[in-house]
C-alpha cells in the first residue's frame, strides 16, 4: 500500500536532485548531463560576484526575516485579544472572517491589491488622499515601499491562521494557574503576563524556531503576483529570481546553482530550527 | 469565568479590544467586498473610480461577459477537473501510505527509512530547474497530469495522517478485526477510515484548497492556454496583463481589460473558496490543534 506514494515521491523529488548536477556544469540541452562540460564552482563565483545576486539574497534576507517577527507577533498579540472576549459569537464572527484570506491564492489576493493600491484611483489612494491630502502613492512600483506593503499583505492573510496555534495553547493552559493569581489578587493585565505568557512559551519558540527554516523563502507565489520590473531592486528575491534566469533566459545551470545554494542554507537552518525546538521546547515532528 | 473583574480600566480595555477586534475583521473582509461591489457596477462608474462598497449603476454585465468567455469557462473546467482528479488521487496515495507507516516498528521493519524517505523531501529538495526537467522529459507538459502527479504527496500532510492514525484508532478494535481473520484492506476500509473522517475532511480541504489556488505549475507545464487552470488563467489576465497567449479579437480584449470584468473573475474565482471554508472551519481547527499536540 506504500509503493505509489514511495514512486511518486521517488520520480518527482529524487530524481530531480539528480539533476543538481547541472549546476557543477554548462548544461547544453542536447549534450545532456552525462556529455555537458564540467565548470566546477564557477556559477557560484559568478553568484556571488553578480550585484543583482548579492542583492537578490539580501532583498530575501530582508523580507522574510520581516515576515518571520510580524508573523510571529501579530498573531500572538491578537489571540491574546481573542482570548479576552467573553461574548461568544462575536469571537466566532471575528475568527471566521480573519481565518479567510488565508484560503484565497496570491493570485485572487494579488489582483484585488493591485486594484486597490493602484495610484490612479485605487480606493487606498483616494482614502488616503482625502484623508492626508497628499499625492497619490505608487505603492507597488516604489522602492521605498514595495518592502513595507508585501510584509504588511503577507502578515494580513495569515494572521489570523496563525492564531490558531496560539489559541490552542491559551485553551490548554490549566486554570487553576489563574485561579491561583487571583487568589495572589493579581489583575487581568497581571495574570497575562505571569500566567498566560509564560505557558505559552513553549509554542512560542516552537513557531519562531520552526521558521528559521523559511528564512529564504520570502514568498514566491506573493512577490511573483505584485511586483514589476520597477521594483526589482528591493523585491527581487532567491526564487523569483532563479524563475527569470533559469527558466524565463534558460540558463539552466547557473539557476540550478542559485536554487541549490538556497536548498543548502535551508536545509542547515531546517535542521538547526528543528533541533532547538527539540531542545528547548521538547518538539516533535513525528 | 471572570465577570466579576470589573475595575474602571479593565472596561475601558473590554470597549478598547472589542473595537480593534471588530476593527481587524473588517480589514480582513473589506477589499472582498469592495471588488464584489465593482463587479455588479457599472463599467462606466468603475473606471471613474466613484465605487466604494456599494455597486453604482447596479448590472450583471460583467458577469455575462465572464462567463461569455470561452477562455475563462474553458480554465474553470479545467480548474474542477483539477480538483477533483487531484485531491482523490492525493489522498488514496496518501491515506494508503498513511496506513503503512501507522503501524508500530515492530509489525512493519523499516518503517523508520520510509519515514526519513518522505520526511527528507520537506527538508531538500532539487529546486525549481531540475524539477521541471524532470516533468518536461516524461511528457506530461500540457497535460493534467502535469498539474497533478509532482504534488501527490504532500509530506506534512501525511505525518498528520500518520499521527492521526496512530494516536486515535483503538488496537484492541484492529486486533480484534484480526482475529475475526479481518485482512489489512478491510481493516483500512472498515476501521481506519471511519474512525479518521475529521483528519480526511481537513487534509482534503487543504488538498483542494492547494489545487485550486495552484497557477504557477499551470504556466510553466502548459504551452497552450486551453490547458490553463482557472488561477493560471487569471494570473495571466489580471496580474501581468499579458494577453499575447490569448489570440483574442479586439472586442474580447476589450472586455478583458475592463475593470468590473477583471473584478468579477476574481470574484468567481475566489467564490468555491468562500462557500466550502465556513463548512469545514471547525474540521480543520480541530486538525490543526491535534497535528501541533504533541505527545
Amino acid at each position: 500500500m506504500l509503493l505509489p506514494a514511495v514512486i511518486i515521491v521517488f520520480i518527482f523529488q529524487y530524481i530531480p536532485l539528480l539533476g543538481l548536477v547541472m549546476a557543477f556544469q554548462d548544461y547544453e540541452p542536447w549534450l545532456g548531463f552525462l556529455h555537458s562540460p564540467w565548470v566546477g564552482l564557477e556559477h557560484f563565483k559568478t553568484m556571488f560576484e553578480y550585484e543583482d545576486a548579492r542583492q537578490v539574497i539580501w532583498n530575501t534576507l530582508v523580507i522574510s526575516t520581516l515576515k518571520i517577527i510580524f508573523n510571529l507577533v501579530v498573531p500572538l498579540v491578537f489571540a491574546l485579544l481573542l482570548n479576552e472576549v467573553y461574548i461568544m459569537k462575536f469571537k466566532r464572527t471575528v475568527q471566521t472572517i480573519v481565518y479567510l484570506p488565508h484560503f484565497l491564492s496570491w493570485v485572487i489576493l494579488g489582483g484585488i491589491l493591485i486594484d486597490m493600491l493602484s495610484p490612479e484611483g485605487g480606493i487606498v489612494n483616494r482614502v488616503f488622499v482625502s484623508l492626508f491630502n497628499i499625492e497619490p502613492i505608487f505603492f507597488l512600483g516604489d522602492n521605498d515601499w514595495f518592502r513595507t506593503v508585501v510584509v504588511i499583505t503577507d502578515v494580513w492573510k495569515e494572521c489570523g491562521f496563525n492564531t490558531i496555534v496560539f489559541l490552542a495553547a491559551i485553551t490548554s493552559i490549566n486554570p487553576t494557574l489563574y485561579e491561583a493569581a487571583i487568589v495572589d489578587g493579581a489583575n487581568r493585565w497581571q495574570q497575562t503576563i505571569y500566567v498566560t505568557l509564560p505557558s505559552m512559551l513553549p509554542i512560542i519558540i516552537v513557531v519562531g524556531t520552526l521558521s528559521l527554516g523559511n528564512i529564504l523563502n520570502a514568498g514566491f507565489d506573493q512577490i511573483l503576483n505584485l511586483y514589476n520590473p520597477l521594483v526589482y531592486k528591493t523585491g527581487d528575491i532567491i526564487d523569483t529570481y532563479v524563475y527569470r534566469v533559469g527558466l524565463l533566459n534558460g540558463d539552466f545551470s547557473y539557476g540550478t546553482a542559485v536554487g541549490l545554494f538556497k536548498s543548502v542554507i535551508s536545509f542547515i537552518l531546517v535542521v538547526t530550527g528543528y533541533r532547538l525546538a527539540y531542545k528547548y521546547a521538547n518538539y516533535k515532528v513525528f | 469565568m471572570h465577570h466579576y473583574q470589573k475595575s474602571l480600566s479593565y472596561k475601558i480595555f473590554t470597549i478598547f479590544n472589542y473595537f480593534i477586534l471588530a476593527l481587524i475583521a473588517l480589514l480582513c473582509i473589506l477589499p472582498l467586498i469592495h471588488i464584489l461591489a465593482v463587479s455588479f457596477s457599472g463599467s462606466a462608474a468603475a473606471t471613474a473610480n466613484i465605487v466604494g462598497l456599494w455597486p453604482v449603476d447596479f448590472t450583471l454585465d460583467a458577469y455575462k461577459k465572464t462567463i461569455g468567455n470561452e477562455n475563462f469557462v474553458r480554465a474553470l473546467f479545467n480548474s474542477f477537473l483539477r480538483v477533483i482528479l487531484g485531491t482523490s488521487i492525493s489522498m488514496a496515495f496518501m491515506l494508503c501510505a498513511a496506513y503503512s507507516l501507522s503501524k508500530s516498528d515492530y509489525d512493519f521493519k523499516g518503517r523508520k527509512i520510509y519515514m526519513w524517505f518522505f520526511v527528507f523531501t520537506m527538508l531538500f529538495h532539487g529546486g525549481l530547474v531540475p524539477t521541471y526537467m524532470v516533468v518536461t522529459k516524461l511528457g506530461l507538459t500540457d497535460t493534467i497530469w502535469a498539474l497533478v502527479l509532482p504534488s501527490a504527496i504532500n509530506a506534512f500532510n501525511l505525518i498528520l495522517l500518520v499521527n492521526f492514525f496512530r494516536t486515535s484508532v483503538p488496537k484492541s478494535l484492529e486486533e480484534a478485526a484480526i482475529i475475526d481473520g479481518a485482512n489489512h484492506f478491510t481493516i483500512f476500509w472498515r476501521i481506519y477510515l471511519p474512525i479518521s473522517v475529521p483528519a480526511i475532511a481537513t487534509i482534503s480541504l487543504f488538498t483542494i484548497v492547494f489545487h485550486w489556488n495552484s497557477w504557477f505549475d499551470g504556466m510553466i507545464y502548459m504551452s497552450n492556454v486551453k490547458h490553463y487552470p482557472l488561477s493560471t488563467f487569471l494570473q495571466t489576465i489580471i496580474v501581468q496583463q499579458d494577453f499575447s497567449k490569448m489570440s483574442v479579437d479586439a472586442e474580447t480584449l476589450k472586455n478583458l481589460s475592463e475593470r468590473t470584468v477583471k473584478s468579477a473573475q476574481i470574484f468567481i474565482a475566489a467564490l468555491p473558496m468562500l462557500i466550502i471554508y465556513p463548512f469545514v472551519q471547525k474540521f480543520f481547527v480541530k486538525g490543526i490543534v491535534l497535528g501541533a499536540e504533541k505527545e
